[in-house]
């Protein structure tokens, strides 16, 4: 799915653009960072409530393609500038985790587990 | 338990990070050096990506857990080594900090996304080996091995 269909599903503004016609194979979401490094693929989105550079830091470890900030939670100047400097996409929906999850998995973005079962591979 | 050996300072180490404890504001900074000196030495996305996550978990267990510390990083044709080694706490035992979800931290550590307890256990399944020695009351130190091939 592109980015720019997933700005439109989630009526998201774009606060730090990139290529909006990247492509994105996964999702994820979810507050606490160690777990998106566990969870995550490659060219995986990261939907989260957490807005300190930390998420920014955790999306340039694992190259994410890109973050969606959730229920309107807008992240501080330092954040914006951050990801500017990696080229790292943020967007930010007003929708809570629970819709913005359920209407890109509806619209046909699957998970980061779907397709290899519940296993333990990295 | 073993002893936590004196900040290491052997010079077959190419790159050495200092880490401060409480440093958020940095946090992440020393394993994004790391990844990018991977990512010079060419090596397979793979090793590199593992690599980072483990020195990214590393760097911010001294940062939340201990006083001060750093990354070290060795590389040979057959694998890459990371010692992330502190001067803090230490922990007590092992096994438990092992554990998935296991975690001492406070909730202001929580609310900017850390506190898991899946630090550790991200280290050990990234590693192809992975040590740990730690002195309660001293540090600890992590070794960290993956294969490159
Ligand atoms: N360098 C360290 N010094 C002292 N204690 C540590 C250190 N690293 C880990 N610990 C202890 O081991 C526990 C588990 O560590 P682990 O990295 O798995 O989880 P965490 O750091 O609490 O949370 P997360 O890594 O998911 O953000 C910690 O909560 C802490 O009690
Ligand atoms: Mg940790």
């Amino acid at each position: 799915m592109r980015l720019s269909e997933i700005v439109k599903i989630l009526q998201a503004e774009v606060l730090v653009p990139a290529d909006m016609e990247r492509d994105v194979l996964t999702a994820c979401g979810a507050d606490l960072m160690s777990d998106v490094l566990t969870f995550s693929k490659e060219r995986t989105l990261l939907l989260t409530g957490l807005t300190t550079p930390q998420v920014v830091r955790t999306a340039e470890i694992i190259d994410l393609a890109g973050i969606v900030f959730v229920r309107g939670k807008r992240p501080g100047p330092e954040v914006l500038e951050l990801a500017r400097a990696q080229g790292l996409p943020l967007m930010l929906t007003r929708f809570p985790m629970y819709e913005s999850c359920g209407l890109l998995f509806q619209a046909g973005l699957g998970g980061c587990m779907l397709g290899r079962g519940a296993g333990h591979e990295p | 338990m073993a002893e936590v050996p004196a900040m290491s300072h052997d010079p077959s180490y190419d790159l050495k990070i200092p880490v401060i404890g409480h440093d958020f504001l940095r946090a992440g900074e020393a394993a994004s050096r790391i990844k990018k000196v991977l990512q010079a030495l060419n090596l397979p996305p793979q090793v590199i990506r593992r690599a980072s996550i483990s020195a990214y978990e590393a760097e911010m267990n001294i940062i939340i857990h201990a006083y001060r510390g750093q990354l070290a990083l060795k590389v040979t044709p057959d694998a890459l080594t990371l010692v992330a080694e502190d001067e803090g706490p230490g922990i007590q035992d092992i096994d438990l900090a092992m554990q998935e979800g296991y975690s001492t931290a406070p909730d202001e550590i929580r609310e900017m996304g850390f506190g898991a307890g899946m630090g550790l256990p991200n280290i050990k399944k990234s590693a192809d080996k992975l040590t740990i020695t730690s002195t309660v009351g001293q540090g600890t130190r992590l070794e960290i091995v993956i294969r490159i091939s």
